[in-house]
Order: structure tokens, then sequence, then C-alpha cells
């Protein structure tokens, strides 16, 4: 019975794993060790084909291991259950801040916190920008460890968010013009 | 439309446009979720991801379930998550089926190369428009800086940081009466 194993095993995942698509690849690689589903190796593309194509990683990652498990079926059984933990909790949660979000106690804390999420976004963001626009060690000795080409595309696009006809575009527009860019010039 | 069909369609649309973790979907929810479809405002999303931080499950997910669930209860937060995970089903089926070697097609490589550029300036556009409606006085800057600093150079948890400004936000507003400027709704 590998659909029902392959829910339960991603219902665990959805539940302990705390945060992004990223803190899911412990409990991935635990779920390999333990039943021989996949290796470490099949690991590493599946998380590189993850963060290639569309879609949230952690939800991409499990449709992958559960397609290579069990099919179509198994991609299925593996997504529904990383997605149930998170129904059910934020179904509660939502549930008590829509009766209390008028509290002043409630607007107190959220007023804390506000800030305190737009700051971990902007760090977030502050990794990914480092990852992108620095080259990886090694290949830097002699010059600067900028990646030029992607933090030009990144200033192009950054000003063209905030030009008037231009930032009507939806975002998906800049993201096509990037990649068309990085197939063109070969980056 | 149906809402319920919309619900699921909307974020089935956000997640083809995901490319990353949960923080790429920022961009294109504040598009279709805040700006054309009002579902919710730029303060609600930071809201989300402050909670989605500190509870279990991904945060793209616990975000779609929270704005599903705002606009149509429990089961707008189970369509516009089905919504979300949808096209990585169809996507990720189809690769892992005819393409195994997908990340490794130089074509793929370049392409993305170019995607991960546009995502970063995506996402510092988002974190400038998010600060414009969540900064708004002098302590919540302080709090902001304070988060940014802790987070990036001593790595503390995003999970301690959430409550400990939470706890801050209830002593400034509530035990010293602070009121510094409002709260948007």
């Amino acid at each position: 019975m590998i659909l029902p194993q392959l829910f339960f095993e991603f219902f665990k995942t959805g539940l302990f794993a705390v945060g992004g698509g990223l803190a899911t690849i412990p409990f991935l690689q635990d779920i390999g060790a333990r039943t021989g589903w996949f290796s470490n190796g099949d690991l590493t593309t599946m998380i590189a084909v993850s963060e290639s194509t569309p879609g949230p990683m952690g939800v991409n990652m499990a449709t992958y291991v559960g397609f290579e498990t069990a099919g179509l079926p198994g991609a299925v059984a593996a997504t529904l259950g990383l997605v149930a933990p998170s129904i059910l909790v934020i179904i509660v949660i939502a549930g008590f801040l829509q009766k209390f979000r008028q509290s002043k106690t409630v607007d107190a804390v959220f007023y804390g916190l506000r800030p305190a999420s737009t700051g971990l976004i902007a760090v977030a963001g502050l990794n990914v920008a480092l990852s992108v626009l620095l080259l990886a060690g090694g290949e830097a000795e002699h010059t600067l460890p900028f990646n030029w080409p992607a933090i030009l595309i990144a200033a192009a696009i950054f000003v063209g968010l905030r030009l008037k006809p231009l930032k009507k575009l939806h975002p998906i527009a800049f993201i096509g013009i990037a990649a068309v860019i990085g197939v063109v010039f070969q980056l | 439309m149906n809402i319920y069909l919309d619900l699921f369609l909307t974020f089935a649309k956000v997640g083809v446009c995901t490319f990353g973790g949960g923080y790429a979907m920022l961009p294109i929810l504040q598009r279709e979720v805040v700006e054309k479809k009002g579902w919710a405002t730029d303060g609600e999303l930071t809201d989300y991801f402050a909670i989605g931080q500190c509870t279990p499950g991904i945060i793209a997910v616990n975000t779609a379930t929270f704005i599903g669930h705002k606009h149509k209860g429990v089961l707008g937060g189970v369509l516009a998550t089905l919504g979300v995970v949808f096209p990585s089903i169809v996507i990720i089926t189809i690769i892992a089926a005819f393409l195994s070697n997908f990340a490794e097609y130089p074509l793929v490589r370049h392409a993305l190369a170019g995607v991960n550029a546009a995502v970063v300036a995506l996402i510092a556009s988002s974190v400038l428009k998010l600060g414009k409606s969540t900064l708004k006085d002098a302590v919540c800057i302080v709090i902001f800086l304070a988060v940014v600093l802790l987070a990036f150079f001593a790595g503390l948890s995003p999970v301690l940081l959430i409550v400990a400004a939470g706890l801050a936000g209830y002593v400034v507003r509530e035990l010293l009466k602070l009121e510094l400027g409002g709260n948007e709704k």
C-alpha cells in the first residue's frame, strides 16, 4: 500500500517543516534513507528540476518524489499529504484571526509583526540576490566576483518596474523577457 | 465567474508564475490578489507571511489557504490551495515522465539564469511596496532594521524574531500606550 504511505510521509513533512520549500529537504533525505524510494543523487536531480520549473519549490519536490515512487497517483498523494497539515492549521488560525482581529491586543501584536515580516522577506530577497548576482567561489580569482550580466538584467527590470508604461506589464512578462535574454546571450 | 472557480484559477495562475520558493510568489500575489482581485491588502499579505513563517507547512501553501479562507471559508481555503499546487502536479509529472535530465539542458540553464535575475528585481520591488504600507513610524522602522540585522548577520531563527516582534508590538501599543501612527486594516 504505497499511496497511503506516501500521503502519510509527506503529511509528516508538511507538519514538521516550518518555513519555505528549502525546509523540506532534510525531511526528504530522511524519507529516502528510510524507505529506499529514492537516493540522495535522485534527490539532487529533483531539487534542480523543482528550482527550474514553475510552482513553489516545496510543492514541486513533493510532486516529483511522489511521481518517481508511484506514478501520477503517487504525485497526487504526496502533494495532498504535504498541503493537508497547512490547510488544517491555517484554517484554525484564520478562524481565530477573524474573530479576534478587531481586539486591541491582537492589533498591537500585528503592529509589531508587520515590520518584522517585511524584514524577513527583505532578508530572503537579499539572500536570493547574493546567490544570483555574485559568482560562486573559484571562478573569481582574477576579477571581482560579480555576475555582471545578471546584475544588468536585474537593474534594468527594477527600473522597468517603476516606469509608467512598463509597470503595467504582468510580472511573468518580465520573467519571460529575462528568460529570452538568458537564452540569446547564453548566460 | 463562479467565485470558487475564480479562486482555483487565480491561484493556479499564481502557481504557474512562481519560480523558486514562497517569496518568489510575493510579486505575483501582489499583482493578482491585491491589485486585480482586491482579495487582500499588502498589509494582510505581510500578516500571512509572518504567520506562515511560524506555522507548519511551506509558506506558499499557507498563504494560499489564508486568502482563500478569508474570502470563502474552509472550501475557499481548500480550493485556493489546490489551485496553487495544480500546475506543479501537471508540469512536474510531464518532466519526470519524459525529460528526466531537464535541469541539465543548456537551453533550460540559460533561460533560468535570466529568470533568476528577474526574480531578484521583482522581489526587491515587492519589498519596497510592502515597506510603504508596513513601515509607518519610527518604531516600525526600528523593528524592521533589527529583524534585518539579526536575521542576516546573526542568523537568528525567523520564528524567534516573529515572536519577539509580536511581543514588542504588544509592549509598545498596549503597555506603553504609544500611538505613533495608524495600523492599516
